[in-house]
This record gives C-alpha cells, structure tokens and sequence, in this order.
C-alpha cells in the first residue's frame, strides 16, 4: 500500500540504497518512521545539477525525454526585468502530476530546481530564477509516469549572475 | 567638434542666462512659485500619459510598462526587501550605547512621519533630509554615522517609509526667502546638464520616462521619490536615496557629489514638493 | 537569532496556500568579486514543507535560483491554526527550520 503518489519513487529508492525497508513506504503515517522514509527520499539530484545541457539534466533526473504539451502553462516575462531575479510559474491540468522542473539553457547549470509533487498537492509553482542570458526557459512536468514540457524564450538585457 | 562646442557654449550661456533671470542672492518671492509649478508638474505627466493614475506615478518604470508591471506584481506578493524591512525595524528600536534610540529623536517615535521629509529648517536655514536626520541622531548620541550609501541607513528609512504607506507626500516650503531659495536652486539643479553625456535628471524622467535609456526603462519624475528607499534588482538589495544620486550622476558620466551635499539636499525638496500628495510606496522594488 | 524562513500561509476553501521567502545568498558559484576572484558556491539545495507530520511539498534547488530565494505552491487540507513546517539545507551543511501558523 503506497502512502503518496511519490511512492513509486520511495520504493524504487529505497530498493536501490539497499535498505531492507520496503515494508516502511506503507507505514510513512507513523511518526518515528517519517523521518527515516523522509531521509530515502531525500537524495539531491547531484548529478543532474552537475549536467551542463538541459537534455541531459532532464535525462539525469527522470531517465526519459519529454514531450512539448499545451497542457503545461508556464508564466515567464518576455523581457526579464533583471536576470538575477525572474519570476517563472506553473500550471498544469495534467493528472497525477509529481514533479515540475526549471531549466535554463543557457545558464551553466541548465537545471535550476525540481519540485516533488505528493499527492494532494496542487500542480502548481512559482519560484524566482537566475538567468544568465537570453534563453529559453523550459518547464518539466513529471505526470502519470510520463514527462511533459512547455518551452518559452525570455529575453534577458542585464545579466543575471552578477554582470 | 565644432558644432559640439557650439552646443556647449550655447547650453552654457543658455543655463548663465536662465541662472541670472532666476538666482539673484535673495529670490524675490514673486519670481519663484512652487505652487504653480507642482500643478504644472503634475499637468505635464498626467497628459503625457493619460491613462495612467496619478498615484500610479509612484511606482516608476512600473507604471509605464506592462511586462515590467506584472513581473513587479508577482514580487511585491513577498517582496525581496523584506528582510531589510525587518532589520530596519530592529535597528530603529535598539537602543544606542547611552540608553536612547532613534526613537527619541523622532515626533511620534519616528512612525509615520517619512511623508514630512525633506523640510526647511529655519534655525539653521536648510534641507533636512530624512537620511542627514537620523546621521544627526547617531551622532547627538554619541554614535559614530552610518555610511549613506549602505545597508544600515537604507534599511532605517526603508522601515521609516514602511510606516508611512500610502500617505501623501506633504513637503513645506514656509514663507521664508531662504527656503524658496533651498527650492528654486534645486529646481536648477534638476534641469541642468552635466557629465560627459551631458544629460540633466530632467533628460530621463521629464523628457523620456517609459523609453529605454540602454535596457533600462525611465521613470517619470513624478512620484519618483515616493518609493524611497529602494530594492533594485540591480543592486540585490536595498539603497537609498543619497546611493541613487551618486550613481545616477556617475552613470552619465559626471562626478558624484557628496551625499548629503546643499545640491542633493536641495534637488530631494524640490522632487519631493513637486510630488506633493501624491502616496508614499517605500520601500520600493526597482530593476 | 531570527530564522532565515519567512512564511505566509493562508487556508482558502479546502486548498493552502503557501509562499515562502528565505535569506540566503544562493551563490551560483560562477560570479567572481570584486578582485576578480570566484565566489564559492552557497545555495540551499533542498527544502522541505511539512503539514501534520508529511511532507506536502519538496524542493531540490541548485545555484540558480534567485538570491533570497522565494516559492510558491499549494496542497489540498490544512486549517487555519495548523502548523506548517519548513526546512532546508545548503550545500554547506547548514540547516534551518521554522514552523508557521496557517492563517
């Protein structure tokens, strides 16, 4: 019995750290539990915030490449106001959605932030994100096991890593 | 070269001339009249633009361009000056070595007072700015004065500016020939060209506002000081007025004055006057 | 000393919504000083909100994010009075949480 949507995640990990602990996924309720369940699904994705292209940052991240869908509305100015502070949100009507991610292709580290969605949680962020220059910003959206993007180009004139 | 030195000395005889008609050692009452010029300064703005609200002037580049609008809308919801917000707080409440703070130094414990700022003091026969005010606190209480160009003093008048949120801007010019003069020389000084781009402060914000000066959108001049102190993405964090002067006048390539100087001070009145009524917004957010 | 976390948290019909602002400088690790040299890498890498005991929403942030850092979000449930906790860790190993009240 999987306690949230991202119980597919918590078994696959815990399985991989070798923990003996699949029987816990289904306990998550209990409180001297929750922390050992938090701490297996707690892995930063190191290697996905190393990759340098966006391609690889999200095949670092959810092993598959997405495909664009209208159905994932991001929100991005068309002309940053300052690179180092842009506001970039999200909105989907797709269904069990469990993680959103940013990308900026033209920032050094393509990958800016991944959000895990539990169920019960609505498939919708906002973040503020630095931008280095005139790129194209790409949203993630992890949904049903499959992988959706939308994509917009947001212009930038003052750089936003200290420039 | 030719025709630019022409321009020069055109531009220099122009500004003796006009210096001459309006700056003799004591300003006639009658020549000068801040009255008709606020009304023909608020005139000026609403009909170049006439959708917007008068007290939307306050929020600068914001009001003149709606990609910048919605992208400062999204950030006022939690604002990144919140935390300078906060320190200010602290600071305007701790007491100083001697057991006073800058609440002592303040009509009503300094809230909501920032609107009253600059105004002319007759005892000492200039501008008193709100950032020169609290400097003269510290240092009437034995403390040694904060930079006006860093974190502390911009954090200080940003919570002074908190407290009064949506007051109008309520600047005094009493009846006295020294005060019309602190006026009409900051007046001058506002109009008047300087540095190597040989830009006045009325080239951006009377002549230009809601045009790009390189990627930067101009705000207008009206209201511009209402947002005072200010969070510029720019500088990742909050500066204040004295910071913006300085490097508005490096940015065009003139030598800064020294903060706090008889021609910021007198520059800040005239703003603030000419801006009369209309709201408070500091501590504001900026590019 | 004063948490670095700051919280609104608003319960509307059946949904919370939250946003949150945190003080951190989030260094990129790419921007170099005033002498020219790197400054090192200072980011908040994860973050965790938590409502009666799960967690309601995750982030994994790297260098990119905004300088005091903000996010947006919200979940099913939630009173007004309930506790929402928040926390992070940096790449420095540091830590902080706090705990708001649903509004």
């Amino acid at each position: 019995m999987t306690t949230t949507g991202y119980g597919f995640f918590a078994t696959r990990r815990l399985i991989l750290q070798g923990v003996g602990a699949v029987a816990m996924v289904g306990l998550g309720n209990l409180p001297f539990l929750a922390p050992a369940l938090a701490a297996a699904n707690d892995k930063y994705p190191e290697d996905a915030f190393k990759a340098k292209s966006e391609a690889d940052a999200i095949k670092a991240l959810y092993g598959k490449a997405p495909e664009a869908s209208d159905k994932v509305k991001m929100d991005a100015p068309e002309i940053a106001e300052n690179g180092a502070v842009v506001p970039v949100s999200v909105t989907t009507t797709l269904t069990e959605v469990t993680s959103i991610s940013f990308l900026v292709s033209e920032n050094p580290v393509a990958l800016v932030a991944s959000y895990k969605i539990p169920a019960g949680t609505l498939p919708s962020v906002g973040n503020r994100i630095k931008m280095a220059k005139t790129s194209n910003v790409t949203v993630v959206v992890e949904a049903g096991g499959k992988l959706y993007s939308a994509t917009k180009e947001v212009k930038v004139t003052v750089g936003g890593c200290g420039g | 070269m030719r025709l630019r030195s022409a321009i020069h000395l055109g531009s220099a005889a122009l500004a003796l001339a006009l210096l001459a008609f309006a700056a003799p050692a004591v300003i006639a009452a009658d020549t000068v009249d801040p009255v008709a010029d606020a009304k023909a300064f608020k005139k000026f703005f609403t009909d170049k633009f006439p959708k917007v609200k008068l007290e939307d002037f306050v929020n600068g580049p914001y009001s003149m361009n709606e990609d910048l609008h919605k992208q400062w809308e999204e950030k006022e919801q939690f604002p990144p000056y919140e935390f300078s917000l906060e320190m200010g707080k602290e600071m305007f409440s701790k007491p100083f070595k001697n057991g006073k703070s800058f609440e002592d130094c303040f009509p009503n414990k300094g809230i909501g007072i920032r609107q009253n700022y600059p105004y002319f003091d007759e005892k000492e026969g200039k501008v008193i700015t709100l950032e020169l005010a609290l400097n003269r606190c510290r240092e009437a209480n034995d403390e040694p004065p904060f930079s006006y160009v860093r974190d502390d003093m911009a954090a200080l008048t940003a919570y002074m500016a908190f407290t009064s949120r949506g007051k109008p801007f309520d600047i005094k010019i009493p009846n006295d020939p020294r005060a019309l003069e602190a006026y009409q020389k900051g007046k001058e000084y506002f109009y008047t060209r300087r540095g190597q781009l040989n830009f006045s402060c009325a080239t951006c914000h009377v002549q230009s506002p809601g045009e790009r000066v390189r990627a930067e959108v101009l705000a207008p001049a009206l209201g511009i000081l209402n947002a005072m102190p200010i969070y510029r993405s720019e500088w990742s964090g909050m500066g204040t007025t004295s910071r913006r002067f300085t490097t508005c006048n490096s940015q065009i390539r003139g030598v800064p004055l020294t903060p706090q100087d008889d021609e910021y001070r007198n520059v800040e009145y005239y703003l603030s006057y000419v801006s009369n009524g209309l709201p408070i917004s500091g501590p504001g957010a900026r590019p | 000393m004063a948490s670095t976390i700051r919280v609104r948290a608003t319960a509307s019909g059946e949904t919370t919504e939250v946003q949150a602002l945190i003080q951190h400088p989030m260094d990129s690790g790419f921007v170099k000083d005033a002498k020219g040299e790197i400054i090192p890498p200072h980011f908040i890498q994860q973050l965790t909100f938590e409502y009666d005991g799960k967690p309601v929403f995750m982030a994994d942030w790297g260098g990119g994010v905004s300088k005091d850092p903000y996010v947006k979000f919200a979940f099913k449930g939630g009173k007004k009075g309930d506790d929402l906790k928040v926390s992070w860790v940096d790449n420095k190993g540091a830590t902080d949480t706090n705990t708001a009240k649903i509004q």
